[in-house]
């Protein structure tokens, strides 16, 4: 099996052989259920959550599959084995999208089953990652190699992936269910806007404990979660997962399905939900969800840190191109003489996430020389080479560059976030590609976006906002009025520590001037910033005012 | 309409019956509704008893009447409709009941081993059913990542094997 040609450095979950037959029986069930719809004995409405729950969307103009990539994590086999579906199945390119998954957006139905069969050879399929069950747990792309990292976020995802999988309570909840981890202080996943929010910390013993917060959620009414306990034990995680998924499933409004989210319940009952799970979590038999420390620790081995060498920091080669590339992509790592290392995906004029099968082969290779062939899928559609020689990175820029993969605007304003928007998706109502690719051209300098510094841009095709555009520093939702697009701009939002919604700041935008109005509010941050100051901390201190009198103000 | 046990079919011996209709001598299943009103006339009743409850009904709400009943019956209104997972699991956990769980309603065969694993005994399915379809989406998967009411076995990730009957 392609397995054994896994690099032997990668940490990866390895799949054992119960991990296969299990995944081999998922295909063969789905591979009967698609043969019971044809035969007629299962209706539309009865295969469509099947479907759903096997990857399986129906979009503008045809099926798009939707690969699971576990808590983002990938080895160089794996990327390798995405590049060559792209080519032989899609149509050479694969789209990363925010939930650190791939998308295949032109699958023909008939190829279904093969494409499941070619993603299994690699350990790897596209189960739940759609439907009203638990999806790929996100966790920090920076995981095992970021200097701040408290607990290895990557043990409990891989625990929560087993848990969640095939789940016999909670796999028909009222609505989908996100959960995202993180192990550092600094939080870079969004918690406080997934439906579960965890953050694993150790006390003064150094003992692992999570921090739990739920009923977070973008989409029409989005909310930041409530902090429902300051410490849950390593052993009693489970158990407490499960009291809270029971609350949620037999208490979520399942009839109106904008209000189906966790977020609605937990806003409703505000505290009593927080009582609710506690009394569940109680009365539970808790020897029969305890998480043994034995398993832990055997997952825990799956993510060993990979043989570095003992080398010391060094400086970064003068020239001023790679030292640009290197001040946006390069960041610190725990062990000296290393570091990590951001892929752009989001070449100005692109389409933000894409990926070409043979950029997809040239990441892998790289990986493989120059990372252990391990890779990262980050929330922002990039992609992440988490352990680096500090000594490659030249030699690393070169092979990015020749690979049109060293764009240097990592953070910056053409780093953006875009959901498919009218482009596939059934449900949109503008364009949001083809925004980002404007904006994008618009400040093709890099020495402009350098100047400009950190700044996120999210765009979402329609009020479900898997753009993320609420927790954007310029968010932008385009909307349909009276039959044309029209585009609305938030301000301030944020998805880290001090997570926060963006505020509409007035009147929406046409097609046509809604990249003037970036642009105004750009000059606009540039005119009132004191140095050393982001988009955000100018936006902060100063207020909306001097951005709305400059966007609105009579010409 | 037939029932399925241990994926077998098998005649169903219970009735249900309308809040204003006699309760026969044999074994009958009634509304919760009709139980809370009746609590006391039905405590001497000789006759098996079983309860059919509502998606949204807390099993804490039929607790007090559970070492009474013999059966009760969830029902899923809709296949995507997840509650009698939740309903089942906690009346066996919970309040440690081991009479007949039913599942009634539009479910699907690849409904049945999750609601085998939550404690659901048997399931009224429609007339002319094959039972095979059913036994196929059972053993279709034979692993499982969880700890499933029945098993003697805590949760165990590492061994995962099902042991399903
Ligand atoms: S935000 Fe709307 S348009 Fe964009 S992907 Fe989601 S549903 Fe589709």
């Amino acid at each position: 099996m392609n397995a054994l040609t896994y690099p032997p450095h990668a940490r990866t979950y390895r799949y054992d052989e119960i991990d296969r037959e299990f995944l081999q029986e998922r295909i063969a069930e789905f591979r009967g259920q698609i043969e019971r719809r044809l035969a007629g004995e299962l209706t539309e409405d009865e295969f469509k959550p099947l479907r759903l729950m096997n990857g399986l969307y129906l979009q503008l103009h045809a099926y798009m599959l939707r690969v699971a990539i576990p808590y983002g994590l990938l080895n160089s086999a794996q990327l390798r084995q995405l590049g060559r579906i792209a080519r032989r199945w899609d149509r050479g390119f694969g789209h990363f999208t925010t939930r650190q998954n791939i998308q295949f957006n032109w699958t023909k139905l008939e190829d279904v089953p093969a494409m499941l069969e070619a993603l299994a050879e690699v350990d790897m399929h596209a189960i739940q990652t759609s439907g009203n069950c638990i999806r790929n747990t996100t966790t920090d792309e920076y995981a095992g190699a970021t200097p701040d990292e408290v607990v290895d976020p990557r043990v409990y995802a891989e625990i929560l992936r087993q848990w969640s999988t095939l789940h016999p309570e909670f796999t028909w909840l009222p609505r989908k269910f996100k959960i995202a981890i993180t192990g550092s202080p600094n939080d870079r996943v969004a918690a406080q806007v997934h439906d579960v929010g965890v953050l694993a910390k150790r006390n003064e013993r150094g003992e692992v404990g999570f921090e739990i917060h739920a009923g977070g959620g973008l989409g029409r009414t989005p909310i930041i979660a409530r902090k429902l306990r300051d410490w849950v034990p390593e052993a009693e995680f489970l158990a407490y997962m499960e009291a809270v998924l029971r609350v949620y499933n037999a208490l979520g409004q399942r009839e109106n399905i904008y209000k189906a989210r966790i977020k609605i319940l937990v806003r409703d009952l505000g505290d009593e939900f927080t009582q609710m799970v506690e009394r569940e979590y109680e009365r539970m038999p808790r020897d029969r969800y305890r998480l043994d420390p034995e398993i832990v620790a055997a997952i825990g081995a799956h993510f060993a840190p990979p043989p570095f060498a003992s080398l010391e920091d060094q400086a970064l080669h003068a020239d001023p191109e790679f030292r640009q590339w290197a001040s946006a992509s390069v960041r610190a790592h725990r062990q000296p003489g290393y570091a990590s290392v951001t892929i752009s995906l989001k070449p100005i004029g692109g389409i933000p996430g894409d990926a070409s099968a043979d950029q997809m082969e040239a990441v892998a290779d790289l990986a493989e020389r120059h990372s252990f062939g391990e890779i990262r899928v980050t929330h922002v559609q990039n992609l992440v080479l988490p352990h680096v020689r500090q000594e490659d990175l030249y030699a690393l820029w070169g092979g990015l560059r020749a690979a049109g993969l060293a764009t240097p605007n990592i953070g910056l304003i053409s780093d953006i976030i875009a959901c498919p928007g009218m482009d596939y998706c059934a449900l949109a109502t503008a364009r949001s590609i083809p925004i980002a690719q404007r904006i994008s051209e618009r400040f093709a300098s890099l020495d402009r976006q350098h100047d400009i510094g950190e700044c996120f841009i999210n765009i979402s095709g329609c009020i479900n906002a898997c753009g993320h555009h609420h927790v954007a520093h310029i968010g932008i939702l385009g909307v349909d009025k009276r039959g044309e697009e029209v585009y609305q701009v938030t301000l301030g939002g944020s998805a880290t520590n001090d997570a926060a919604i963006g505020e509409l700041i007035g009147p929406a935008f046409s097609y046509d001037t809604i990249v003037d109005a970036v642009e105004t509010l750009i000059t606009t941050y540039i005119a009132h910033r004191v140095p050393g100051e982001r988009f955000i901390d100018t936006y902060r201190r100063v207020g909306v005012t001097p951005f709305k009198d400059a966007l609105y103000a009579p010409a | 309409m037939p029932l399925l046990e241990d994926g077998r079919l098998r005649p169903d011996d219970w009735t249900s019956i309308e809040d204003d209709a006699p309760l026969p001598d044999g074994p009958a299943i009634i509304s919760l509704d009709r139980l809370r009103a009746e609590a006391a006339a039905l405590a001497g009743r000789n006759a098996p008893l079983g309860v059919a409850v509502a998606p949204e009904t807390q099993p804490e709400e039929i607790a007090p009447f559970l070492d009474r009943l013999a059966l009760v019956a969830v029902r899923m209104p809709k296949p995507k409709d997840g509650r009698a997972f939740t309903q089942a699991r906690s009346l066996r956990e919970h309040h440690g009941f081991t009479g007949e769980i039913r599942a009634t309603g539009h479910i699907i065969p690849d409904h049945y081993a999750m609601l085998l694993r939550c404690g659901v005994t048997t399931v009224e399915v429609p007339e002319g059913t094959d039972p095979a379809t059913w036994t196929r989406s059972r053993d279709a998967i034979r692993v499982g990542y969880q700890a499933a009411q029945g098993a003697d076995r805590p949760l165990s990730l590492l061994r995962r094997k099902l042991e399903l009957a």
